[in-house]
């Protein structure tokens, strides 16, 4: 009788263990980071963007329905041929189920052709551009912390409504710049504002003294920064060093994160107007899990929205693939657009038709060098932005997903 | 107002002038690779990395010492000097018999390797470097504000600049080095050591970048990646000065840095390319570069 029950209990053991085997491929969910590890954006994405992964791995349990959840990342160097070369040997020799973080445009775009075609699923936090929810959205594609949209709204809505009415926009010459600058223009008409001019500066750059001797010949009252990173970070410098932020013109910020705030020091920064997905001293939960990822970075460091958004699309996915009990693409993916997303990064969070997780954005003024308690402590926030007010509307969408 | 070619008279003033204090970090950086190709036959491609240790030793006297700006204009030359000079003498010196291009592998790779140190230990955004408060602010010159920092980049570089050609050119130390590389036996054989000599020449040229990285840190970010950044616009500089003329480095230094300014008003799309057009057309009609010497 003994001996029966335990021959019962072993083939149902064998039975429900060899369904997962069937649900979940080669027996394991595996995720792969691909980041900028190397180049301009290794700060604000990189290393912590895997830290981040890995911690949402970590905090699952390890497992997902009893299989193991594997990491592994590489470096796409900010080129699209590389990112699409490392998606594809990922996807077809070594079974990763989804590729997650994605910074620069053009390297997410081209993850995102063999991430549709192969029909696996892939989440970006870095990228910018609204593209990737629009012309290039997919079925299996999510577009997490940010984009040019919810940023030229956010910034752009506040100054005009300050009283900044004229603008001059220094535009990085590539396709984020330019989306951006765009992006940007049509809140500032839309809100009354005139643009006085625009200046496509070569990137990389470093010297932007000629463009902002231009900036301040038009006399416009605001100076739009449409560009990212070290760009975004030489200008304002520079802007202070040649007297044009003290002679009555103010510098807007369209793309700012935090690491670049804390490479300017407050004494530049400080009183710019800025909008993020994310700031690690908002509450409570926040402030844990960016103490948490301090602490694994081990470098003092405090996280940017990228890294804290590549945390909550990873633990997301895998909420979704646990309760889709499989790690189809598609059937995560309508898994995850059922699920809400609930954790310290996004409070009812949710996942349009399009790709786009729509969750509240914050306007931030980066505070003086006097009001700054300790590092890190560079941000008063201003405002928060209701993430469907934030986000384009679905109705404006060119998404081919979106059914009007 | 008045105009030229539709652009404000008081704007190109003001890009002539900006240009000219890039032409001046230009002047500084393509002196150095010259001089060392001139004297040692060596394509310096190590060369940003070491004015981006300039800069860093800079930063980093500044946080960890307190050695401030001033301190560090001395202090930071010297470091890399050394450091220089043990790069000369470990590996470059092994590399003089053999054709250009092995030294311009490893001084590319270590170049690399620097770079990468940096950056693991910094991270890429960069750090803020103060100008210094005894020429923070600036003059209204009616067409532009000038920022006396960068009034004071332009003297310091063109002393440093003529300083040195006239070092190299007009005195006997200078004499003894250009006999040297001609034909070290002989200069040997009149009891001057030859090896010493490069060695220091060496030293001297990466002291030249060094103090470019001090100079460059208040005006941009004290970044791991600000070397690699100006390296090929720099080398371009040199090609089109002539390789080795140390005279048509520092006055092509200058005139390109003009070029870019008023490209970035009548074109700024084309700034980051138009040095190389230059170069394209320069090779084209000479291909020795403009000062060089022969073929």
């Amino acid at each position: 009788m003994v001996m029966k029950r335990l021959l019962l209990g072993a083939a149902a053991l064998a039975l429900s263990t060899g369904m997962a085997h069937a649900q979940y491929s080669d027996g394991k969910v595996k995720i792969g980071v691909l980041t900028d590890l190397s180049g301009t954006y290794s700060d604000l994405a990189g290393k912590g963007t895997i830290v981040a992964a890995q911690m949402a791995i970590d905090d699952f349990g390890g497992k997902i329905n009893g299989q193991p959840i594997e990491l592994i990342s590489a470096d796409h160097q900010n080129k699209a041929d590389i990112a699409s070369g490392i998606a594809r040997k990922w996807y077809d020799t070594e079974q990763v189920d989804v590729i997650a973080e994605l910074v620069t445009t053009a390297a997410a775009i081209a993850v995102r052709e063999v991430s549709k075609e192969k029909g696996k699923i892939d989440l970006v936090s870095g990228a910018a551009s609204t593209p990737l929810t629009n012309d290039k959205c997919s079925p299996t594609g999510f577009h997490w912390t940010y984009d040019t949209y919810a940023l030229a709204n956010g910034t752009g809505n506040a100054v005009v409504k300050n009283g900044g009415k004229t603008w001059f926009f220094l535009t990085a010459d590539y396709a984020f710049g330019h989306n951006l600058q765009a992006q940007t223009e049509k809140v500032v008409k839309a809100n009354g504002g005139e643009v006085k001019g625009a200046v496509k500066h070569p990137f990389p750059n470093s010297d932007f003294s000629s463009f902002l001797l231009q900036a301040q010949a038009s006399g416009a009252q605001i100076i739009g920064l449409a560009n990212a990173g070290a760009d975004t970070i030489n200008a304002i410098k520079q802007a202070k060093e040649f007297g044009i932020t003290q002679a009555g013109q103010q510098l807007a910020g369209l793309l700012v994160f935090i690491t670049d705030i804390h490479s300017l020091g407050l004494e530049t920064a400080q009183g710019m107007m800025l909008t993020t997905g994310f700031y690690w001293d908002m509450d409570d939960q926040t402030r844990a899990w960016s103490k948490r990822w301090s602490e694994k970075m081990g470098n003092g460091k405090m996280p940017s929205m990228v890294h804290a958004g590549t945390y909550s699309q990873v633990l997301h996915y895998l909420r979704a693939a646990a309760a889709a009990k499989t790690d189809e693409g598609i059937k995560v993916a309508d898994e995850m657009r059922k699920l809400p997303i609930n954790d310290f990064f996004a409070k009812n969070g949710k996942i349009r038709a399009d790709g786009r997780m729509v969750h509240d954005m914050y306007l931030a003024q980066v505070k003086k060098p006097s009001e700054s308690k300790g590092p890190w402590d560079y941000y008063k926030i201003v405002r928060t932005i209701p993430g469907d007010e934030a986000y384009q509307p679905l109705s404006e969408s060119t998404c081919s997903l979106v059914k009007k | 107002m008045m105009t030229i070619l539709g652009i404000p008279t008081q704007a190109l003033f003001g890009q002539l002038l900006l240009g000219l204090i890039n032409g001046a970090f230009y002047a500084m950086l393509s002196l150095g690779l010259a001089l060392i190709f001139g004297l040692l036959n060596i394509i310096n491609f190590s060369h940003g990395a070491l004015y981006m240790m300039g800069a860093f030793v800079a930063w980093l006297a500044l946080n960890f010492l307190g050695l401030g700006y001033w301190g560090a204009l001395i202090a930071a030359p010297l470091v890399v000097a050394v450091i220089g000079i043990i790069i000369e003498r470990t590996m470059l010196c092994r590399l003089y018999k053999l054709d250009h291009l092995y030294g311009l592998l490893l001084t590319f790779g270590l170049a690399l390797i620097i770079e990468g140190l940096f950056r693991e230990g910094y991270g890429v955004s960069g750090q803020p470097y103060a100008v210094p408060p005894a020429l923070a602010g600036g003059w209204n010159l009616g067409f532009m504000f000038l920022p006396i920092y960068r009034g004071w980049v332009v003297v310091a570089s063109l002393v440093l600049c003529l300083g040195t050609w006239y070092a190299i050119e007009k005195t006997k130390l200078g004499a003894y080095l250009r006999a040297g590389t001609e034909n070290p036996t002989l200069v040997q054989a009149f009891g001057i050591n030859v090896p010493l000599m490069i060695t220091l020449t060496y030293g001297f040229g990466v002291a030249l970048a060094a103090i470019a990285g001090v100079l460059a840190a208040p005006i941009y970010q004290v970044s791991p990646k600000m070397g690699s950044d100006l390296i090929i616009v720099v080398f371009a500089v040199v090609v089109i000065g002539g390789m080795g003329s140390i005279m048509g480095s520092i006055l092509t230094g200058y005139m390109l840095g003009i070029v870019e300014g008023l490209t970035k008003v009548f074109y700024p799309e084309a700034a980051s390319t138009v040095i190389f057009m230059v170069m394209v057309v320069v090779l084209l009609i000479k291909p020795a570069g403009l000062f060089g010497k022969g073929a």
